[in-house]
């Protein structure tokens, strides 16, 4: 309390500028006076009275201090002389200072614009309450090498009552769904969720409520959960929409709750996390599947919160223990060979996904680019030094304090790198809008991403500890000047001129090392990039277009007017006849959503039941199976190489047939002719009005490998069957033609809607499109690293620049000397570059290095190249090379030019 | 500066303000000559101690008509010289039967 009070009033006195000097020196006088007198009366001489009387005052000088620096906080008061002679200094030489705050603001405006997209993706990925406690439950079968295979109705009541999460929930991955009685049937997300979804999350309706979490009802609960922006936009944020029927895929379910605004769905896509609706369900009566431990539910993932204070690997422990006791008590249900496995992983980990590594390396380049300003504003310092040895001797030598002249120094410096900061944050502020356009959209939490005060403090924070660890060594370096040798004004053999130009020669080759790395880097993935983009796809993309549709799906199959592939083909025919009608459009195609070449985000993968070799789901590998019509193939330009593609004649009734792949082939058919084997395809979450008894699919052709699963993936096992012997919902319509891409959605929503009303077209898009956009992430990366390594080569010629200069200026009466004593201009030339050229190699030689160590690091993201790549390294290391050569040769010139009676002269 | 015995004792346990130099006085008389310090440093404490705000001043007149600055106890000052003459008899006292508990009864 007496602290505070005395420190308020000394800031009080410190910034009203009061000063109790004057009350002081009248106090002084009097006492003064009074000992004076007293002296006088025991028969002192006058002026030997005042003579005691100052003596026994004691030094007038110090207790003035002391006053003074009781009166005020002298901390802060030598803070403020500081910066306002860091602010003459920093204006007095405007270019310096415009060169060293703009370099700062390169460096900390590219750091924190990273940082911000980081804050929103890696470090607050998951908005809802003790993230920590989240993770996603995963049952694997590694003995048959299936991942992800979904959990079973028995094993999730297991997990429930197993202590180790408070809740389990079941949900879906995000699907289509139609809702219709709108003007226009509209195509949303939905997800089918457990009852106590929302409590696992620990969110809450903002009207209404969420789900009961001990409703038990074992199919859909005719209950459904909208988001805000669904609420606002097709009900305008109607305050009566609770118990307000929505007509999904023709089924008739209440509205209970609305979610707050600014909820977002857990999921690693966008489509994911802009679910709209959810159903609760209890997946496990009609139309689910029996709650069997052999059923699983695939397509769906598990999310649960563990019991708080249970780290993940103390759960995984526990869970283990419980599956494997499982796996004793139901040895027919988990064959030992499948090794049945439960893994849980962390949300936080799950919602980023691979983004992260992209993250990372650009988080990495951008520190490099950060590190190389940094080195480049502490050789502008260094460089200054020089020219300010002769102020700050003169300082020295009026008896100021080195540690007084280091704080003086560090101030100065710190300054300006906040300034830099500072400036690099407000152009990221008033760029922001500009930049986040460059991001792609399908990083997660793209709209989170905000330059705000958390972001500002950053880049404070980054300036800050930039500016003590670059800017300590140089103002040491700076105070420690040769008193005598610079005030006789010849300083230059001083140690100190000797410790900084060393110290800038390391600076230098660390400067160049680090843009080797950043370049070679850049290269890399440029070259990946590029061979990506060059790789042939195995498809013909070319003038495609695919338009989306969405069949509804009711709970009752018999009011599907589409439940079986008869009533679809139909449909499908006739959509196929109307769409060859349209203008441009000269073929016709239809597929479902894992047919359309890489534009879905999670393909439903099946067991492969290979006759005579698997005889239960449980043990088949998994295979993606695209659904197509048997225009696809051609219309794709995919070859097929045995056999036959379907006909119009394989339809439902005929027997089942299917295309392979040549992966497919060579993978599970080794060394033998797969036409005519049988496989089953089972458990088919859609397949429920087909036979209860599994019928085999024989194979009838084998297609070329195409790269439609993933561009960088060239052999994934892919299964086709047809459209008309397998019904399916989410349909996309192929096109191929001279189409015009503006009118072709209202003409193909014309022609559907003309069949069928209630189905919403959307998302067209050219497959050119598709295929450019699944390499957004890469692309933007690469665009990323490459600019963030030109920033850094070119703050390293500046760099080296800078150097050379400064040896050359350093040089001057050496030259002069050399050259009046008959050295010829091209060999002083010469003498400089060399000294540039050495510096380079120095650099070079430390930058492959560790290039080497980085370009392993990022094996993961390359593609096509291999880390060591030979050409990439040489080039970028002459390139390095010619600039730092480019960037001695003007300093270079400078020198060949001295004139040596002139320059010998003014010394 | 140590801050716990920053108020010489008894020097400021006055009926009436006091100026600078009627301070340094008393604590030299009190003391016997024993604390002959620089007077002037008592200063830059007074300062303190106002900052704290134990002691005010005010400029006034003194004995022999002259202007002077004139310190007095305030309130929490007098409350505060309480305590601490309390802690410090306490203290003196503890220390005191240290001494005498060794020289009349080794038991």
């Amino acid at each position: 309390m007496k602290f505070l009070r005395r420190f308020l009033i000394r800031l009080a006195n410190l910034a009203t500028g009061r000063s109790a000097d004057q009350r002081l020196q009248d106090e002084i006088a009097e006492h003064l006076a009074f000992q004076t007198e007293e002296n006088l009366r025991t028969g002192m001489s006058p002026t030997e009275a005042q003579r005691q009387a100052a003596l026994k005052l004691g030094p007038a000088q110090a207790i003035r201090e002391h006053h003074h620096a009781e009166h005020s906080i002298p901390l802060i008061e030598n803070l403020f002389f500081d910066l306002r002679y860091a602010v003459r200094m920093l204006v007095r030489s405007p270019g310096f200072s415009f060169i060293a705050i703009a370099t700062m603001a390169l460096g900390i405006g590219a750091t924190t614009a990273i940082y911000s997209v980081i804050d929103a993706t890696l470090l607050h990925p998951l908005p809802y309450p003790n993230p920590n406690e989240l993770v996603r439950v995963e049952d694997n079968l590694p003995g048959v090498g299936a991942q992800r295979v979904g959990i079973s109705i028995p094993e999730w009541r297991d997990l429930e009552s197993s202590g180790i999460f408070q809740s389990v929930a079941i949900t879906g991955r995000g699907a289509n769904v139609n809702l219709t009685g709108s003007a226009q049937p509209l195509r949303l997300s939905f997800k089918q969720v457990t009852p106590n979804y929302f409590a696992v999350l620990g969110v809450d309706a903002q009207l209404g409520r969420t789900f009961n979490p001990q409703d038990a009802t074992p199919g859909y609960n005719l209950e459904v959960v909208i988001s805000d922006g669904l609420w606002r936009r097709e009900f305008g944020a109607d305050p009566h929409i609770l118990g307000k029927a929505l007509l999904l895929d023709n089924d008739e379910y209440h509205v209970v709750g609305v979610m707050p605004r600014g909820f977002r769905d857990q999921g690693s896509t966008s489509d994911e996390q802009n679910v709209e609706l959810w159903l609760g369900a209890g997946f496990a009566g009609v139309p689910f599947p029996p709650p069997l431990r052999s059923s699983r539910l695939r397509s769906r993932a598990v999310l649960a919160r563990l019991k708080p204070g249970l780290s993940v690997a103390t759960a995984q422990g526990r869970l283990d223990a419980l599956v494997e006791s499982l796996n004793k008590q139901y040895p027919a249900e988990y064959p030992a060979q499948t090794k049945w496995a439960v893994r849980l992983v962390p949300l936080s980990e799950n919602v980023v996904g691979n983004i992260r590594q992209s993250l990372i390396l650009l988080f990495s380049a951008v520190g490099l680019v950060l590190l190389i300003s940094c080195v480049n504003v502490a050789n502008l310092l260094l460089a200054r030094a020089s020219v300010r040895g002769r102020e700050i001797a003169v300082r020295q030598a009026l008896g100021a304090q080195k540690t007084r002249l280091i704080r003086q120094l560090l101030t100065e410096i710190l300054l300006l790198f906040l300034l830099g900061g500072i400036a690099g944050f407000a152009v990221l502020f008033s760029a922001q809008h500009f930049l986040l356009r460059l991001i792609p959209e399908s990083l997660p939490h793209i709209n989170d991403i905000a330059i705000g005060w958390g972001v500002l403090a950053f880049a404070v924070a980054v300036s800050a500890a930039a500016g003590i660890i670059f800017g300590l060594a140089p103002a040491w370096l700076m105070s420690r000047v040769d008193l005598i040798g610079t005030l006789r004004q010849e300083g230059r053999g001083a140690t100190g001129s000797h410790a900084r130009s060393r110290i800038r020669h390391i600076l230098v080759v660390g400067e160049l090392a680090l843009s080797l790395v950043l370049m070679v880097a850049a290269c890399l993935l440029l070259r990946s990039f590029w061979d990506l983009f060059q790789v042939q796809p195995g498809f013909n993309p070319e003038r495609v277009m695919a338009v989306r549709t969405w069949l509804p799906g009711p709970n009752d199959p018999t009011t599907d007017p589409y439940q079986t592939a008869t009533k679809e083909s139909v449909l499908l025919r006739e959509i196929l006849r109307r769409s060859r009608t349209l203008p441009g459009v000269d073929e016709a195609a239809i597929g479902d959503e894992a047919a359309l070449p890489l534009g879905h985000s999670d393909p439903g993968r099946l067991p492969l039941i290979r006759e005579g070799i698997e005889t239960m789901d449980n043990q088949a590998p998994v295979i993606d199976s695209p659904i197509v019509s048997p225009e696809y193939f051609h219309l794709l330009g995919m070859p097929l190489l045995r056999g036959r593609v379907f006909s119009d004649q394989d339809v439902e009734g005929t027997p089942e047939v299917a295309v392979i792949n040549q992966a497919a082939a060579r993978t599970y058919w080794p060394n033998q002719d797969p036409l005519g084997k049988r496989v089953r395809l089972h458990l088919d979450t859609r397949g429920l009005a087909s036979p209860a008894q599994p019928v085999w699919t024989t194979i009838i052709g084998v297609i070329a490998d195409a790269r439609t699963e993933s561009l960088a993936d060239a052999a994934i096992p892919l299964i086709y069957r047809s459209s008309y012997q397998r019904a399916s919902k989410d349909l996309a319509i192929f096109l191929r033609g001279h189409l015009d891409a503006s009118a072709i959605p209202a003409q193909v929503r014309q022609q559907v809607q003309s069949i069928d009303a209630t189905l919403p077209v959307f998302h067209a898009e050219t497959l050119s499109e598709i295929l450019s956009d699944s390499l957004s992430v890469r692309r933007f990366s690469m665009e990323m690293v490459a600019f963030f390594a030109a920033t850094a080569l070119l703050l390293a010629g500046l760099g080296i620049y800078g150097t050379i200069s400064y040896i050359v200026n350093e040089q001057r009466r050496e030259i002069a000397i050399r050259l009046a004593l008959g050295a010829q201009r091209g060999n002083i030339l010469k003498m400089v570059l060399r000294r540039g050229l050495r510096l380079a190699a120095a650099g070079a030689a430390l930058g492959v290095a560790g290039a080497l160590i980085v370009s392993h690091l990022m094996a993961g993201l390359l593609f096509g190249v291999s880390p060591t790549d030979l050409p990439t390294f040489a080039g970028v290391t002459l390139a390095l090379t010619a600039v730092a050569l480019a960037a001695s040769y003007i300093p270079a010139l400078r020198a060949m030019h001295v004139d040596p009676i002139t320059t010998l002269h003014s010394e | 500066m140590p801050e716990k015995s920053d108020i010489p004792q008894g020097t400021l346990d006055l009926p009436g303000p006091l100026h600078g130099f009627g301070i340094a006085r008393r604590i030299e008389q009190i003391s016997g000559n024993f604390l002959a310090v620089n007077q002037g440093t008592l200063y830059p404490l007074l300062l303190k101690l106002e900052h704290e705000g134990v002691i005010a001043s005010a400029w006034g007149t003194s004995e022999n008509n002259r202007r002077a600055r004139f310190y007095r106890l305030t309130a929490t000052g007098r409350k505060q010289l309480q305590a601490e003459t309390r802690d410090w008899q306490q203290t003196a006292a503890i220390i005191a039967r240290f001494f005498n508990v060794k020289a009349e009864d080794p038991a």
